[in-house]
């Protein structure tokens, strides 16, 4: 019976509404959200939510966020990038206002999430807005004060377009900070010193964990970075159920 | 993760952007859940398997041979699973949300 009781211990899925509490600018295209959700159990680092937006016409479109803030935080935090053709992005980055409403369900997932009782040491590698769930884990590793070695290896177009800069910085100033390594595929700022180009086998060598180490490692971002990420990973020798993706479509470019 | 803005993606994710789908048929997470595919054996995580499709409908296709493991789709008439390509589905005693 207690099986079963663990199976059925979860409730259905139901959509509950979401209130806007704060919107930050992370980047000219890509904004968090602080949602304030009645009746919201905690989620686990990786997890996302389910974005439901009615018009008034009856109309809806769906969308899936990553969860990009810590179980422990008092707000569930989700970071939307601006697709300028998309149903649902578009109202999340620009039109959304403090005091508005919409509909979430979730946590959704248990298969791209990291908890401290897992282990590590932590590779994290993202692309674009792909940091989302990983920051939700850095941020909860933070949390609860866990020491497992963690690097992230960030990928994105500008230094304008690094979401979570300070934060970041900040993280990794701390005592027991994880290791943050950015590169910019686009353009560089004078001075620039960091990785200048996509990720690839020769920066995962320099910069990543050895697979000697067998490190839990998640990638987030689009389709050509985890699917390229993914090979080189396993050529190294990283072992293929230590590796979790998580692809954004349809194009290649980051969102 | 902000998957598709379009319906259907030329470019395969992971079947871990349809766990909210799923959730509407199974009590525990299925993106977590193993299984064992019917075309050729190979034994993984639904998370990692090929997902096409989106919040309406998806399938998901084994990662080694492609077979499709799994199909969701949401019509007029209700919600449908077929399941027909997986040869079995393990779920975790810890495998709940």
């Amino acid at each position: 019976m207690s099986e079963t009781n663990t199976l059925a211990g979860p409730q259905r899925l139901l959509w509950r509404t979401a209130e806007v509490r704060e919107v930050i600018d992370e980047t000219p295209r890509v904004r968090s959200l602080f949602l304030s959700v009645t009746g919201w159990s905690c989620h686990r680092p990786g997890q996302h939510v389910d974005v439901r937006l009615t018009a008034e016409d009856g109309y809806q479109a769906q969308r899936s966020y990553s969860i990009a803030s810590a179980p422990e935080a008092p707000q569930l935090a989700i970071t939307v990038e601006r697709i300028d053709d998309g149903e649902v992005s578009p109202y999340l980055t620009t039109e959304v206002r403090v005091g508005d409403r919409f509909e979430v369900r979730g946590p959704i997932g248990g298969y791209f999430v990291w908890t401290a009782a897992l282990g590590g040491p932590l590779f994290l590698i993202a692309g674009g807005s792909g940091i989302a769930p990983l920051m939700a884990m850095l941020r909860y590793r933070a949390a609860v004060g866990s020491d497992v070695p963690a690097l992230l290896l960030y990928s994105s177009r500008t230094f304008a377009d690094i979401i979570y800069r300070e934060e970041l910085n900040q993280l990794a100033a701390a005592s027991d900070g994880p290791s943050v390594v950015h590169t910019l595929t686009r353009q560089q700022p004078a001075g620039w010193t960091g990785p200048a180009r996509r990720i690839d086998r020769d920066m995962l060598t320099e910069i990543g964990i050895a697979a000697s180490a067998q490190p839990r490692v998640f990638v987030c971002g689009p389709t050509s970075l985890v699917e390229q990420t993914t090979q080189s990973l396993l050529a190294l020798g990283h072992e293929a159920n230590l590796i979790k993706t998580e692809r954004f479509g349809p194009t290649g470019a980051p969102r | 993760m902000s998957p598709d803005e379009s319906s259907l993606p030329a470019a395969p994710l992971d079947g871990n952007a349809v766990a909210g789908l799923l959730r509407e048929v199974f009590i525990f997470d299925a993106t977590s859940a193993t299984l064992t595919c019917g075309g050729c054996g190979a034994i993984a995580q639904v998370g990692s398997a090929r997902l096409y499709g989106g919040a309406m409908g998806a399938v998901l296709r084994c990662a080694h041979c492609d077979t499709a493991v799994l199909r969701i789709a949401r019509t007029p008439m209700g919600l449908w699973l077929d399941m027909q390509g997986a040869r079995s589905l393990m779920i975790a005693p810890n495998g709940a949300v």
